[in-house]
């Protein structure tokens, strides 16, 4: 199973003026799990956003399958973005919601589904998540891990064939990380869902992922591709081999002008 | 969408073992046979041994098949017939692992309970106790906040007084003209169809005049600034509860008290009285322009009229009750904004809550100091 599920075709990404990553060419296959690397500020996010259809690129385009997201029409896109569930860095919850609402959100928003289906379905989602018995809990109520495993479970509710995560083990315990990571692999391996992770935890990266693009903030483009433990063991650019060996600390330190602007940018964003 | 086939589960015996074969289709929202027939077979008969799968037939598949083998799981297992699912596809068998994986907390879900009506209006009072318990608590810590600001001894910064005197006080200066404007033209025409039956159309300049000063100048002034200002404290003071600012204030040891809330506090205080005059002011302008417009009666005539009908004591009386508005407008969004909980909602509920508080109290307070100066002939 090695088809293009997700095609970056020449992506350039600016906010304005200021570019943020170009010449982005790459190709995501079904059924991968691919990550997103870089260092903080390198425009990790940038880019799933671009993917998910919240950032225009000034220039290029990405595919789903032989469609073209960027081109078409708002309607059409929105067609398109109906196949994927994003899991953002907090969940981002509905916090004037359950969790039985939040995930019944898009199930009754989409579908025609009726009420004792829907309630099924979307016991059936918490379920998976570990979360059965918390549907009227608010997302307050729930611990980080809990509510990022919520968010899973809205993220999953139409069965979206692409599941897009944004730093997914952010924040969170080694052990909860563990088992979000376990999580997120068995649902690849059981759904057959494509699985795109922005992430710099290594354990994830290692743990799970079989292929990644690693984004440079000096020449802002991608300087390797490939499964990150291939990359670990054949890369011989520097800057690769210090983020994959966890000796980036003097590449944070550096007093780059491009470094410290783009990392303002994303905090003053 | 590719054409779908139709989906069907048929059962078939053999000695004791039932097979259940899942046909066709199950994606979400295509009809499903009715299962409910199909649990009623399986309670029917005692002498099922076991119950197996058969996915053969099966094309796609997504949630919809998982529920329904759920509920024919969950069925089957409360009639305790047990339950082969090796047949399955494995990607099915890794669903249904997950679903039945012993979660790490058990015994959390809750209990949907309706209160009776005596509970609820228990409660209803309880958080009205409350409430006015922390109203009390707060006005009690800012008047230490205020000591310890006449001893020197708070982390008050007087720019931040600047910076909240500015938005409290010149920038509604727009909103409150217009409003005031309008409110003087209204009351110029309410009174001017009665005044004008008896030919007294120059008494307009008295009743714009006194109605601006005493009430609503100070009034609409109140309440514009709960509106503008109140619900921006309690926005901004409940944001910053969420984001754990507050939080982060205290362990640099600043006393969020006076370090947010004296300053924002004290500006309006400030600014709402100098508001009021000049929403007097401007209340006068507008009942000038309908009687010079619309009734005979010159500029100057009005002015004069105006200078005699308004005493110092009736402008007293209005700048004093838009005090009273200010320090009432003031804690009100600035103790929203402190209790707020920690999530969006709460941010908003907060400033809703601020708004509500803010013009109760203005319209509570507002009678009380009317009838008192009634009693007092002034």
């Amino acid at each position: 199973m090695t088809s293009p599920c997700l095609a970056i075709k020449d992506m350039t990404l600016a906010y304005g003026e200021l570019v943020i990553q170009q010449n982005l060419n790459f190709t995501i296959n079904r059924g991968d799990i691919f990550i997103i690397m870089g260092v903080s500020g390198c425009g990790k996010s940038t880019l799933l956003m671009s993917l998910i259809g919240l950032l225009k690129p000034i220039k290029g385009d990405v595919l789903y399958g032989e469609e073209s997201l960027w081109q078409a029409e708002p309607e059409a896109r929105q067609q398109l973005l109906r196949r994927t569930g994003v899991l953002f860095q907090s969940g981002a919850l509905l916090s004037s919601m359950t969790l039985f609402e939040n995930v019944a959100l898009p199930i009754t928003e989409h579908t025609q589904l009726n009420a004792e289906r829907t309630r099924q379905l979307v016991a059936y989602k918490l379920a998976l998540v570990g979360l059965s018995e918390f549907e009227d809990y608010y997302p307050n109520e729930l611990s980080g891990g809990m509510q990022k495993r919520a968010g899973l479970a809205r993220a999953m509710a139409l069965d979206p064939e692409i599941l897009f995560f944004d730093e997914p083990s952010a924040g969170l315990d080694p052990v909860s990380a563990k088992l979000l990571d376990d999580l997120i692999r068995s649902l690849r391996d059981h759904l057959g869902a494509t699985i795109v992770m922005v992430t710099h935890e290594l354990a994830s990266i290692f743990a799970i992922g079989n292929n990644s693009v690693f984004l440079d903030t000096e020449t802002k483009t991608m300087i390797a591709t490939g499964s990150p433990k291939q990359l670990l063991a054949e890369s011989k650019d520097p800057k690769v081999i210090r983020f994959l060996t966890r000796d980036n600390a003097d590449n944070l330190q550096t007093s780059d002008p491009k470094i410290k602007q783009g990392t303002t940018y994303e905090q003053t964003r | 969408m590719t054409d779908k086939t139709p989906c069907a589960l048929n059962l078939t015996r053999n000695d004791n073992i039932l097979e259940a074969a899942f046909a066709g289709d199950w994606v979400l929202e295509t009809e499903v046979p009715a299962i409910e027939t199909v649990l009623a077979q399986l309670g029917d008969d005692k002498n099922i041994k076991q119950l197996v799968f058969s996915t053969k037939q099966l094309g796609r598949w997504d949630s919809l098949l998982m529920i329904e083998l759920i509920n024919l799981i969950n069925y089957a297992k409360k009639q305790g017939i047990p339950i082969d699912t090796t047949s399955l596809p494995e990607g099915i068998q890794g669903l249904l692992s997950l679903v039945y994986a012993v979660p790490e907390q058990t015994g959390v879900r809750r209990k949907q309970t309706q209160d009776s009506w005596l509970a609820i209006i228990g409660n209803a009072g309880l958080n009205l106790f409350k409430d006015a318990q922390a109203i009390i608590i707060f006005i009690g810590e800012i008047a230490l906040c205020l000591l310890g600001l006449v001893r020197r001894k708070t982390s008050f910064r007087l720019v931040d007084f600047w910076l909240h005197t500015q938005e409290s006080g010149p920038s509604a200066l727009p909103i409150i003209s217009l409003i005031s404007l309008l409110v003087g033209l209204i009351l110029a025409f309410v009174g001017a169809v009665q005044l004008s039956l008896f030919g007294a159309e120059i008494y307009i300049a008295d009743m714009v005049g006194l109605g601006m000063t005493r009430e609503m100048g100070g009034l609409m002034a109140g309440v514009i600034m709960t509106g503008r200002t109140g619900s921006a404290y309690a926005a901004q003071l409940g944001t910053m509860q969420v984001n754990n600012e507050i939080d982060a204030l205290k362990t640099m040891g600043f006393e969020p008290m006076s370090f947010l809330v004296l300053p924002r506090l004290l500006a309006l205080i400030c600014m709402l009285p100098l508001l009021c005059l000049y929403a007097d002011l401007v209340g006068i302008v507008g009942g000038a322009l309908v009687s010079v417009s619309f009734f005979d009666i010159s500029f100057a005539q009005y002015l004069d009229r105006t200078a005699a009908a308004i005493h110092l004591k009736d402008l007293a009386i209005g700048v004093s009750k838009c005090s009273v508005y200010g320090v009432l407008i003031a804690l009100s969004g600035c103790l929203r904004g402190m209790q707020c909980g920690r999530s969006a909602s709460a941010v908003g509920d907060a400033a809703t809550s601020a708004v509500v508080t803010g013009i109760l109290f203005i319209v509570v307070s507002d009678s009380v100091m009317t009838l008192i100066c009634n009693r007092l002939g002034i």
